[in-house]
């Protein structure tokens, strides 16, 4: 096995997933797997190669900073789950 | 007549000699998804109710002498993952089963300006994470040629779609044979566009350096004509090429002659099913009488191009999917202790097995320790792979390989075993990895009568290429007039 059971979980917590225990096993299993075939890229001679970010040749691309208003607030509150006041609603955090 | 046989080109051919009107096509449409919907199951939303008053409206304006658009109420169905404004964009996941849209998807708007009327959108491996749409959240597609056997995925909906007469074309989208493999699995013809050359804006992103939207349609000339009305530059998507703007359907010669074919004989062999083999070898010697140059040579990138394409897209998909909270896209778990409980609930509970395989592998890749190991490592993978069909494509015009191993395999075959599964993209993903565009049609059927499709790659911004070598063989050999799926 590539990778604990504390690993897992704790890679999970970081995205912010939360596995039950029932599921561990699979999820460890899979894992195992897909890395243990990954490693082929090792094989792959790569030196002096760059990293691709992307499939376009990496440049910057900008716009004027302008800002357009978007109006139809009622469009976008009728996605929150919770909403008050024409407002997004939270479970208290402090 | 039947008319939901029809291609879009012989659509409109009809509607120009006043043989059909709108809403006749429409209510053909609608007919046939109440027949064969509930055998077929390729939609997440149906939208029969709102293209028939859309094909009235049409209609009224087309008698008043309005009508200005080739394409103006041509049916189509949209893949559940491009927003729709006012209807539902799910993902085929629990995460966004209520959350609709405030705004259009580029390629929405562009299909709007022609007034196309949208039949429905269509069912998808959740967040496109798949190749069965078995990870659907809310059911399964099942294939037109065999009811029994999966559509491919992650655009099942939209390839059994076409395939089934529900739509007479539909839009998919490719992050590693997406639309691709489906189409191959539906005996459909399905284009993954240059990366850049179709705007994403709008296309819920799963891995955003490789996703690209592109046509699934019956035949080359409708995949052309799709293109025509997609592509072009964007300012909403910084990735979007600025580039000329061309006319596909043009590009379609019917000739061959002296096209450089190249056969990489590593997507050969070992793996590929010998039907799926012995097809693509009569196709190749189709080529070779039609006058194409094909010749034989090594391109060892596929098991890397593999490897690398889960790493990276599982990494840009889990910063991607970070966006799904419980806060803003409408699924809220009921009982929650505090924001980082509401955020893990929300997130165990809306998302299905695959995405939060493929969340976990993301995160791993990319976590302190393995960052270089795994995800750098991938990058420059990408780079070699770039670099091998950049020689390539020195040589060759086009290159050609099967789209998947394999027919479409049984529902429930490969559910359990997600690398198995990962393995059938093995065809596709280096052209993704590699940023290329690449067009599957049918070449034949199997033993049992399940279609096989034929890959045509090709470099950079050469759609026009790969449209002409698809539509010269399409033309040369009738798939269609051969071969129909049972549904």
């Amino acid at each position: 096995m590539q990778v604990s059971k504390e690993e897992l979980l704790h890679i999970a917590n970081l995205a912010k997933l939360e596995l039950k225990d029932s599921e561990v096993e699979d999820y460890l299993k899979n894992l195992d797997n897909i890395l243990e075939f990954s490693k082929i890229i090792n094989n792959a001679s790569t030196e002096n190669l760059d990293i691709t970010i992307g499939a376009n040749e990496a440049k910057n691309v900008f716009r004027k900073d302008e800002v357009k208003v978007f109006e139809d607030n009622e469009d976008l509150l009728q996605n929150a789950p919770v909403k008050e006041n024409n407002m997004f609603k939270v479970p208290k955090i402090l | 007549m039947d008319i939901t046989e029809l291609t879009v080109h012989e659509l409109q051919d009809k509607l120009k000699k006043k043989e059909l009107t709108v809403t006749q096509i429409t209510k053909a449409y609608v007919d046939r998804i109440n027949e064969k919907e509930k055998d077929v199951q390729a939609f997440v939303t149906v939208l029969t109710d709102e293209a028939m008053k859309q094909a009235q409206d049409i209609e009224e304006k087309i008698n008043r002498g309005e009508n200005k658009g080739e394409f103006e109420g041509i049916p189509i169905g949209i893949k559940d993952n491009m927003c729709t404004k006012g209807v539902k964009t799910t993902c085929s996941s629990k995460m966004l089963e209520n959350f609709v849209s405030p705004y259009d998807a580029t390629v929405i708007e562009k299909l709007n300006n022609e007034n196309l009327i949208n039949l429905g959108k269509l069912n998808m491996d959740e967040f496109a994470m798949g190749g069965s749409t078995e990870h659907s959240y809310f059911h399964n597609t099942f294939n037109p040629w065999n009811l029994n056997k999966v559509p491919g995925g992650s655009s099942g909906g939209s390839a059994a779609a076409v395939a089934a007469n529900l739509v007479p074309w539909s839009l998919g989208s490719d992050t590693g044979g997406s639309i691709r493999q489906p189409a191959s699995f539906c005996g459909v013809v399905g284009l993954k566009p240059t990366y850049g050359l179709v705007s994403r804006y709008g296309l819920v992103a799963f891995a955003s350096s490789l996703d690209q939207i592109g046509p699934i349609t019956k035949d080359v000339y409708d995949s052309a004509m799709l293109l025509n009305i997609i592509a072009g530059h964007d300012e909403r998507d910084t990735t979007s090429a600025n580039i000329e703007k061309k006319d596909y359907v043009k590009a379609l010669k019917n000739d061959v002659k002296g096209l450089k074919i190249g056969i990489p004989k590593e997507f050969y062999g070992e793996g590929v099913e010998p039907d799926v083999e012995a097809k693509l070898k009569e196709a190749i010697e189709k080529y070779k009488e039609l006058g194409a140059e094909v010749e034989e040579f090594s391109l060892d990138v596929a098991e890397y191009s593999l490897a690398a394409y889960y790493i990276v897209a599982c990494a840009e998909a889990s910063s991607n999917l970070g966006r799904f909270d419980g806060v803003r896209y409408t699924y809220r778990p009921k009982e929650v202790n505090g924001l980082w409980d509401l955020y893990k609930k929300a997130r165990s509970e809306a998302f299905g097995d695959e995405v939060k395989r493929r969340i976990i592998l993301g995160t791993y890749v990319l976590s302190s320790g393995y960052y270089d190991a795994y995800y750098k490592k991938a990058q420059k993978v990408r780079t070699l792979v770039m670099k091998e069909f950049d020689k390539a494509f020195e040589k060759y015009d086009v290159i050609i390989t099967p789209t998947s191993p394999t027919v479409a395999f049984d529902i429930g075959g490969k559910i359990d075993d997600p690398l198995s599964m990962y393995k059938s993209d093995i065809c596709t993903v280096s052209v993704n990895i590699a940023g290329l565009p690449g067009i599957s049609i049918p070449c034949g059927v199997d033993s049992k009568g399940m279609p096989i499709g034929m890959q045509i790659i090709g470099n950079k911004f050469q759609e026009e290429t790969i449209l002409n070598a698809a539509y010269t063989y399409e033309q040369a050999t009738k798939f269609r007039e051969n071969y129909k799926p049972k549904c």
